[in-house]
This record gives C-alpha cells, structure tokens and sequence, in this order.
C-alpha cells in the first residue's frame, strides 16, 4: 500500500514537471531560454517517472514475483541513466550550434561569447 | 492500479501534441530542434510507462535504445545547423 | 592490450546489469554468462579505440565510480530539484534576465570538463553553450544574472554554485 503511494506521487511529480518543461518551451522568448526549460524539467520529470516504474517493480519483487519485474527495474534504471547522460550533453550541442549558426540570445544583457567570437 | 499508468500515458500524449505546436511554428530551426528533443523525451517516458501498462518489459529495451538514437540524431541535426559538417 | 581489458570488463559489465534475473547462478543463467563473455570481447576488440581514446585509465578505478555515484545522488540531486522549481518559477512568472558570461573552472581533463558541463546544464539557472578547449574554460547562458554582476569579465565557480562546490567534487571524482 505504501508502495502504490510513492508511485502515484512520483507519477505526480514527473508529470507535473513535464507539463511545466513543455509550458516553458511554449512561454519563453528565445532558443536558449527554452532550453532552460526543455532540458531541466523534462529530464527532472521522466526521472521521476521512471522511479515510480522501479519502485512498482521493487515492490513487486518484493512480494515474492521475481523474473520480469527484476527485469523491469533494472533496464528502466539503464533508460534513465542513459537519458540523464544524453539529454544534457544535446542541450549542450543545440545550444552551441544555436550560437554557432548566428542565433543571438535576445533579451539579453551580456554576450560573452560572441565578444570572443568577434 | 493499471488505470493509473494508462491516464499518465494519455497526459504525456497530450503534452507531445502541446509540444509539436513549437514544433509547427518555429519560428527558427534550432527552435524545432529542441522541440524535437522534448519529444524524445516524452516519447520514451511514454515508453516506460506503457511497458508497465501492458506488462511488457521489451518495451523498456525499446526506450533504452530509442533514447540513445535519438541522442545521435539531435547531435547530427546540431552539427549540421553550426555548419560543422562537410559534404 | 589494457585497453582491450578495460573495455571488454566494462561490456561484460554492463551485459550482466542488462540480463540481471534470467537464472539461478546468482542472477544469472549460464548461457547468458557465457555469452556475455564472448560477445563483450568482440565489442572490446572493435570499440577499444574509442573507448579509451585518450590512453589515460584513471577512470578505471573503481573509488572514483563510487564517488561518482554519491555525487549524482546526493549534490547533484539536490541542486537538481532546486533547479527545478527555480525553472518553474521562471516559467509562471516570466521573471528573466539572460545572458552568456565566462566561467573558469580549472579542470584538465576531458571527462571532468564533460561532467562538469552536464551537471551546469542540469542545475539552477545555468546551461553550457560554448568550452574554449584550450583553457577548458565554459561559456554559460545564466537565465537570471544577478544586477551588476555582468560586468564582470569571467565569473568563478563561487558566483554559480551556491550549496554545493562542484568543481571540487568533480576534481576528486575525475583527476
């Protein structure tokens, strides 16, 4: 019983958070803004999703059925890890292809990199 | 419980549609990259969370394998749009 | 050779998490062990290149992986909720001040410089665009740079961190 109330907060979380990562990317002014949004929520989001999808297989395993739901958990710890990595590391390329292709962060009140650019 | 995974599903439907709005009106190209990605993302928390739905953990390896593809694919979009790429 | 070694302990590795639960010898059946050792080695012997590229096996040790691990689960963690309800924040109330500045940060290797800028995308306010690869200094778009501040012609970590020191945590974790 406990278990079904972690996962239906978990579930809560990561749904809430992505509602919020997609609001964010339709509210905020420019590309790297939204990408503040996209890449924290989201991942923040799915990695709460999973944890409600590893706990339900815990509890199960718990309960003596072992096979599948072992399974279960353990390849959906390996699907977030690998989406933590990735996501990260793609915000981080869209981003520094954004500059590269002459897109300006705007509003903004410094630019860094585009001094070092020039 | 197994209502429960199906209305998530249906909510991170709903937010993929949301999301190909931003996708639709751009309005420039790294705009729609990272359009994309969110629905990557979703897409493979929807793949999660269908594996428990319809008991089926394969779909979890799919989701696995979805996210590191679609990874590769954001990178090449990325270095296509900074024009590294040659040819 | 240790190269080989490295890669195809890791690919075994990561094939027995992958079969976890498939039979009685531990977790594991033992078709899948063997199995796992072959294929591992015929992965090590096509990405061993790539995998250790930089000839450097520092990372091999596994004190740092444990590290690793306490770092993603407790700073990390935090700093990653915070930065979520600071994005909420930002998305309901429209409250921004963005722009790029220049953070240096003192590492020398590859993988410190990649966790580094992972981690600075994943917490509050912050995300990498650019890395000067000579100076492994980072280019951070910051959402809300703090009044005055700007001027300033490269931040250090103490500006951007506020709970945690990362890159002290990432110098014990990958140098």
């Amino acid at each position: 019983m406990i278990a079904d109330t972690i996962i239906m907060v978990c579930l809560g979380i990561g749904l809430l958070f992505n509602a919020l990562g997609v609001l964010g990317i339709l509210r905020f002014p420019d590309v790297y803004t939204r990408l503040h949004a996209e890449t924290k929520t989201t991942t923040f989001g799915t990695i709460f999703i999973s944890l409600a999808v590893i706990v339900y297989g815990a509890a199960r395993v718990m309960e003596g059925e072992t096979g599948t739901y072992l399974t279960l958990s353990v390849h959906t710890f390996v699907a977030l890890l690998a989406l933590a990595f990735t996501n990260a590391t793609g915000a981080h390329a869209i981003a520094r292809a954004a500059h590269r292709s002459g897109q300006v962060p705007k509003p903004a009140v410094v630019d860094r990199l585009q001094e070092v650019r020039e | 419980m197994t209502e429960v995974w199906f209305v998530a599903v249906a909510v991170l439907g709903a937010l993929i549609v949301l999301t190909l709005v931003r996708l639709l009106i751009g309005p420039t190209a790294p705009d729609r990259v990272v359009a994309l990605d969110t629905v990557n993302t979703l897409t493979v928390a929807s793949m999660i969370v269908l594996s428990v739905a319809y008991k089926q953990t394969v779909f979890v390896d799919v989701a696995i394998v979805y996210a590191l593809l679609s990874f590769v694919g954001t990178l090449y979009i990325a270095k296509y749009l900074g024009g590294e790429m040659s040819a | 050779m240790i190269a080989f070694l490295v890669t195809a302990l890791f690919a075994y590795l990561v094939y027995l998490v992958l079969t976890a639960g498939s039979g009685t010898i531990g977790l594991w059946s033992q078709a899948e062990l063997i199995a796992g050792g072959g294929i591992s080695l015929v992965v090590a012997a096509i990405s061993r290149k790539f995998f250790c590229r930089t000839g450097e096996y520092r990372m091999a040790n596994p004190l740092r992986w444990v590290l690793l691990v306490a770092y993603a689960a407790v700073p990390f963690f935090i700093e990653m909720a915070r930065a979520n309800i600071d994005v909420a924040y930002r998305v309901i109330t429209g409250k921004i001040r963005p722009g790029i500045v220049k953070l240096s940060t003192g590492l020398e290797t590859d993988f410190g410089v990649l966790l580094l800028a992972n981690s600075i995308t994943l917490t509050p306010g912050t995300l990498t665009v650019g890395v000067d690869e000579e100076t492994n200094d980072l280019y951070v778009h910051m959402i809300n740079i703090g009044m005055g501040t700007e001027t300033k012609e490269s931040f250090e970590p103490d500006d951007v961190f506020a709970l945690f020191q990362f890159p002290e945590w990432i110098r014990r974790i990958a140098e």
